[in-house]
């Protein structure tokens, strides 16, 4: 397909691609090759990187293998962020797809409903979240699907509603087609390349999310995650910068893959919008 | 202004009570959906053992009648911007967070116009210069400034500027102890603002670039701009004359959207750098567990929010003529 | 004389990966002042390169290989920039396609014209205001005190084109490229655009390029003729000449695909009872309405009705806005009509529920102007056939080989099964969508502009298409249509809509020879070089009209 063709012709895209790659092996196996508990106090605290052999990034304030800390929070991390915006997928292309392809009264229901959501200060929103539902892995997860699907909506919504007119649209109203077929094998299919470069750009919003809710000290408590790192660092940041430094550097690059990523995807999916055919 | 746009703000006005009023009512819902006692939770852990203080509560927000009357209760309090008291400062939530309204206006503010000038200057030039090192510069940058986050950028800013090179303060809105007047303590809380502003700048700076950048190159391929070419017009002119207003049109819009997000990096900001604003006192509403004041923290941070896009919508009627009609 | 502008051997090349190497070779033509030149040729010949060319509109990619364009004695291919922009909109100007993009939004009419002045010369303020003003009288546009300080949203198109060309004559140009200015426009304003272009050029002597894909608006306004075809010019000459008397065989071609504005005698039809009645048919659309103002409402369709027959076709013609798509579309239940009665045969269906429906949907179909727009990309053609047979419940291997049999039927050969949409060039695609509408069996065919996106040679085929495919199968057909010159070859009767009302109906060479509402006699004398290949010419074009039929 040329889609693949024109993906893989991007450098920069593949170089965000394959770091993703990388953490994503590092992720699923790291926690198997490399022996290390991220709780664990294994050596005196304050270990600087490169110091020692064994934790090659250290130790934190409380003497807890750094590089074991990472691997861990590259888990929690992607988990999250995949996770989420797969929730959020699920309400936002309905509810879009809905409001899209009905309009009217429905249209006006639900777009009041998403206008709601997207004026609410998101990251506020996942705070007073995760709060009161207690922080754990779910309600961090939650919080974010909730906050992040009204974009999706939207964008559905618009999708479905400049192609519920397209001829072939209507042809297939006239063959007797069901609302359901026409919504899932019509207008889906031909909408789903705008949803894939959202979705690759809401995992990296959605991994910035859990950083800042761990870094808030709203992460959850049995999972070691980066922005915890971050936060637990932070009152030593005069003694120990390296401490809060490098997970802050894990999650800028994981979040700049991403984010490289889906603008190749946008190059690829959508060449009129982007700037491959310029003047 | 035209009887049309004072409709069109008034129909806005009228949209942004419905949003306010839904928040208003999902707030109530949260507290009650919270595990334990509604009083206890919204009296948060540090009030838990005041039976007295609890009974107060039970009262002020009829705990012990039906839900409807509850919510009734609750709604009609807002009205009155009655929130009720935080146990620990013994003091009206709404007085208390309109106590730190202002520092959080200022960071707010100070970011949001930094971030638009230099992010729509930065996306006009990359877009002039396109394929062009300072195109390739500025698309990095934004890139990668969209890309971290916030609050460590912040810790980092903190860290070089204020540890390292002792140029900035990065703790506070003002001296402590220092008791300035006039014109000194105007630039004591500058030199303040400087870093949690340019941090929280930073990001929006990113998305106003990158915005600019692509709405520009957009607009230059419209009909008009070869209409404009064909006039004769230098490409200077056609810029600035023709494109650039256009271009701009979607970055108002993103900016009104944006303001959501502004906020809760507020939160972030005013966390590592000790901002005393509203976003500061929601860390330590959280860390205190007051879930009254901290669904009062979001349910005006919310207001700001609705208030904020309204502004944008009056803005935006203002530079498009078409509005009126395609409402 | 001595030519104004001549353009010498001038070759454009194409970027890489483009379907062919130059987008024109070799051009060479001549621009005397005072004449119009038009420049003919269908999607993709390159007519509007030299144009865009003398402009400096090329697209950066895109690079003028050899040859030069001389103006005035300078070679504007390769005159520096600040040079040519002094030449640009003050000695040569232009105007575009679409007036509905054409102009800056933002931007008040007087001041985007006021813009010419104020780059090109030192008026004062006032002067610009009043040079200004007494342009927008010359162009024709109504209370031009109001129309400077209005925005083009609040003009139509028409009007806007009159800015245009407002914006284009200020400073009297010696030349006025005009790219194909009224191919977005109805009719009548067409008529009326030409005429102010004729006009105006006739006043001020103005050379006029006029960059055309139809035949009859050169029949109209052209004294000499380039065609265009694939990049290469094919052929120049007198208008006369070209037109009436073709040498090479494209030009032959797209002339004879030019349908005569002769509507030929046709035999009645037997009496038979209507498949389709439509009684009192009214739709209205409400638009704008807010929470304080009230909506616009707008009659799309009102009072309407009529009969179709077997074996019928019954053109229904009309400008943009004269409803006569709604009618169609409310015809077919697409649209849901206000009032009235639709009968398929005895069975009324016009409020009847989807599921009531479903039986009857299958006895009329429809297929779509737009052959780009009206095929799924992601199906197949096969699937794209068989769909409907297979939502009406046949089982898909019958499906499948129906789909076969109707690809025969259209002409497409059967490896077309599983192939895609964006294989097929436009012409294939629209025989794709009869195909689909055919697979039902229907007694009714409703054909909303079925042609009107296709180029000219094109529209003959599918036209020729529709009429066996009506005969073999006894098709009743109802064209909604835009192009008279259409209508009056294929319609057995028409029926002509204003603003959502039937004006005029009848049989078609009684309205086209003896039209009696005013209406319909203004769009017949609107219609571009009307008296071109009427009848009323030559012997030789008679000859041609019997080609065509």
């Amino acid at each position: 397909m040329n889609v693949i063709r024109a993906l893989t012709q991007n450098k920069v895209a593949m170089f965000g691609f394959a770091v993703l790659l990388l953490l994503s092996l590092i992720a699923i196996f790291g926690p198997m090759l490399y022996d290390g508990s991220p709780w664990k106090m294994v050596q005196r605290p304050f270990i600087p990187p490169f110091a020692n052999d064994r934790f090659l990034l250290g130790t934190d304030t409380l003497g807890r293998d750094v590089l074991a800390g990472l691997i861990y929070g590259a888990r929690i991390s992607l988990l999250v962020g995949l996770v989420s915006t797969v929730i959020a997928l699920l309400i936002g292309i309905p509810l879009g797809a809905y409001a899209g392809y009905f309009g009217g009264w429905v249209d006006e229901i639900l777009m009041r409903f998403t206008e709601v959501f997207q004026t609410v200060p998101s990251f506020a929103l996942a705070v007073v979240l995760v709060a009161i539902f207690e922080p754990s892995v779910y309600s961090i997860t939650g919080a974010i699907a909730i906050v992040s699907w009204p974009p999706v909506a939207r964008l559905v919504r618009g999708e479905f509603l400049a192609l519920r007119n397209q001829e072939y649209v209507l042809a297939a109203k006239l063959n007797g087609q069901s609302h359901r077929n026409i919504i899932l094998k019509e207008i889906l299919p031909n909408s789903l390349s705008p949803i894939i470069v959202l979705a690759s750009l809401m995992v990296a919003t959605a991994i910035l999310l859990e950083s800042s809710l761990s870094f808030l000290g709203l992460g959850d408590p049995e999972i070691m995650s980066w922005g915890y790192m971050i936060g637990a660092a932070k009152t030593v940041i005069r003694q120990a910068w390296w401490l809060s430094f490098i997970p802050g550097v894990a999650i800028a690059v994981t979040v700049l893959a991403l984010n490289l990523l889906g603008e190749g995807l946008n190059e690829a999916l959508n060449p009129k919008l982007s700037g491959k055919r310029e003047h | 202004m035209s009887i049309q746009t004072l409709m069109y703000i008034g129909g806005r006005l009228i949209k942004g009570a419905i949003v306010l009023l839904v928040i208003a009512v999902f707030n109530f819902f949260l507290i009650r959906a919270a595990p334990g006692d509604p009083a206890k939770v919204m009296a948060g852990e540090a009030g838990a053992t005041d039976e007295l203080f609890l009974q107060q509560l039970r009262e002020q927000f009829g705990l012990d009648q039906p839900l409807y009357y509850q919510l009734w209760v609750y709604i009609s309090n807002l009205v009155q911007f009655d929130m009720g008291i935080t146990y620990r400062q013994q003091m009206p939530v709404f007085d208390l967070i309109m106590d730190r309204m202002p520092a959080t206006l200022l960071l707010t503010g100070a970011a949001f116009l930094l971030s638009l000038l230099i992010g729509v200057l930065a996306g006009v030039v990359a877009a002039q210069k396109h394929k062009q090192w300072a195109d390739s510069f500025i698309t990095v940058a934004a890139l990668i400034f969209y890309a971290t986050p916030l609050f460590w950028l912040a810790m980092m800013a903190a860290l070089f500027f204020s540890v390292y090179l002792n140029w900035l303060p990065s703790f506070g809105m003002e001296t402590v102890g220092a008791n300035l007047t006039g014109f000194d303590r105007f630039i004591d809380i500058m030199t303040h603002l400087i870093l949690p502003a340019a941090t929280l700048g930073l990001f929006f700076t990113a998305v106003y670039a990158r915005m600019t950048r692509a709405s520009m190159i957009e607009t230059t391929r419209m009909d008009f701009v070869k209409t404009a070419i064909a006039k004769g017009m230098t490409p200077n002119r056609v810029t600035y004359r023709h494109v650039l207003r256009n271009a701009l049109l979607p970055v108002v819009t993103l900016a009104g959207l944006q303001a959501g997000q502004l906020i809760g990096g507020a939160v972030l900001t005013e966390t590592v750098f000790a901002w005393p604003g509203i976003g500061r006192l929601m860390f330590e509403a959280l860390f205190q567990r007051d879930y009254n004041l901290l669904l009062g923290v979001f349910f005006i941070s919310s207001a700001m929010v609705v208030l904020f896009n309204l502004i944008t919508d009056v803005i935006y009627c203002v530079v498009d003529p078409r509005i009126e009609l395609s409402k | 004389m001595k030519p104004l502008l001549k353009v010498e051997n001038l070759s454009i090349r194409l970027p890489k990966g483009a379907d062919r190497e130059f987008a024109i070779t070799n051009v060479n033509y001549e621009l005397m002042p005072g004449e119009i030149l038009c420049v003919v040729g269908e999607s993709g010949s390159g007519k509007s390169m030299t144009a865009n060319a003398i402009m400096g509109l090329l697209p950066k990619a895109i690079q003028v290989e050899t040859g030069a364009i001389t103006f005035d004695g300078y070679d504007l291919v390769s005159l520096e920039e600040h040079r040519a922009r002094k030449i640009r909109g003050n000695r040569i100007s232009m105007i575009f396609q679409e007036p509905m993009t054409a102009l800056n939004p933002l931007m008040r009419v007087a001041d985007q014209i006021g813009e010419v002045f104020l780059i090109h010369t030192e008026l004062s303020k006032k002067q610009r205001h009043e040079r200004t003003l007494s342009l927008l009288k010359d162009v024709g546009l109504p209370d031009p005190e109001k129309m400077m300080s209005a925005y083009p949203h609040q003009l139509s198109g028409g009007q806007r084109q009159r800015v245009m060309i407002a914006m284009a004559l200020a400073l009297e140009p010696s030349i006025l490229i005009a790219d194909e200015p009224t191919t977005a426009l109805d009719v009548t304003t067409q008529a009326q655009i030409l005429k102010l272009i004729k006009e105006l050029q006739e006043k001020h002597n103005t050379a006029v390029m006029f960059i055309t894909h139809d035949f009859g608006v050169v029949a109209e306004i052209a004294d000499r003729v380039v065609v265009m075809e694939k990049g290469q010019m094919v052929e120049l000459g007198e208008r006369e000449a070209v037109l009436n008397n073709p040498q090479h065989s494209y030009t032959k071609k797209l002339i004879s695909a030019v349908p005569p504005l002769v509507a030929p005698e046709r035999p009645l039809l037997a009496e038979s009872a209507p498949v389709l009645t439509v009684n009192q048919l009214c739709k209205t659309y409400s638009t704008g309405g807010g929470w304080f103002s009230k909506p616009r409402i707008v009659k799309a369709a009102d009072d309407v009705s009529f009969e179709l027959h077997r074996g019928e076709t019954l053109g229904l013609v009309g400008e943009s806005g004269s409803g006569k798509s709604t009618v169609s579309r409310c015809v077919v239940r697409l649209l849901e009509s206000d009032s009235g009665e639709i009968l398929l045969g005895d069975d009324p269906i016009q409020a009847l529920d989807a599921k009531a429906l479903a039986p009857f949907r299958k006895r009329i179909q429809m297929v779509f102007q737009d052959p780009f727009a009206s095929l799924n990309p992601r199906k197949t053609i096969g699937q794209i056939i068989a769909d409907g047979p297979i939502a009406q419940g046949m089982p898909v291997a019958q499906a499948m080989q129906k789909a076969a049999e109707l690809l025969a039927l259209v002409e497409l050969p059967a490896t077309a099964l599983d192939r895609y949409p964006h294989e097929f060039s436009g012409g294939q695609r629209q025989r794709v969508g009869i195909a689909r509408a055919l697979a039902h069996d229907p007694e009714i065919l409703v054909a909303d502009e079925a042609i009107s996106a296709l180029d000219v040679s094109v529209q003959a085929q599918i036209l020729d298409l529709i009429e066996q495919l009506k005969q073999r199968l006894n098709l009743a057909v109802l064209f909604v249509v835009h192009d008279l010159r259409v209508a009056a070859q294929v319609c057995d009767r028409v029926i002509v809509m204003q603003k959502g009302r039937i004006v005029e109906a009848g049989v078609t060479k009684q309205v086209f020879e003896q039209p009696r509402h005013d209406y319909t006699k203004s769009l017949i004398a609107s219609i571009p070089g009307a008296d071109w290949r009427s009848g009323k010419t030559t012997g030789h074009a008679k000859t041609l009209e019997k080609a065509y039929a």
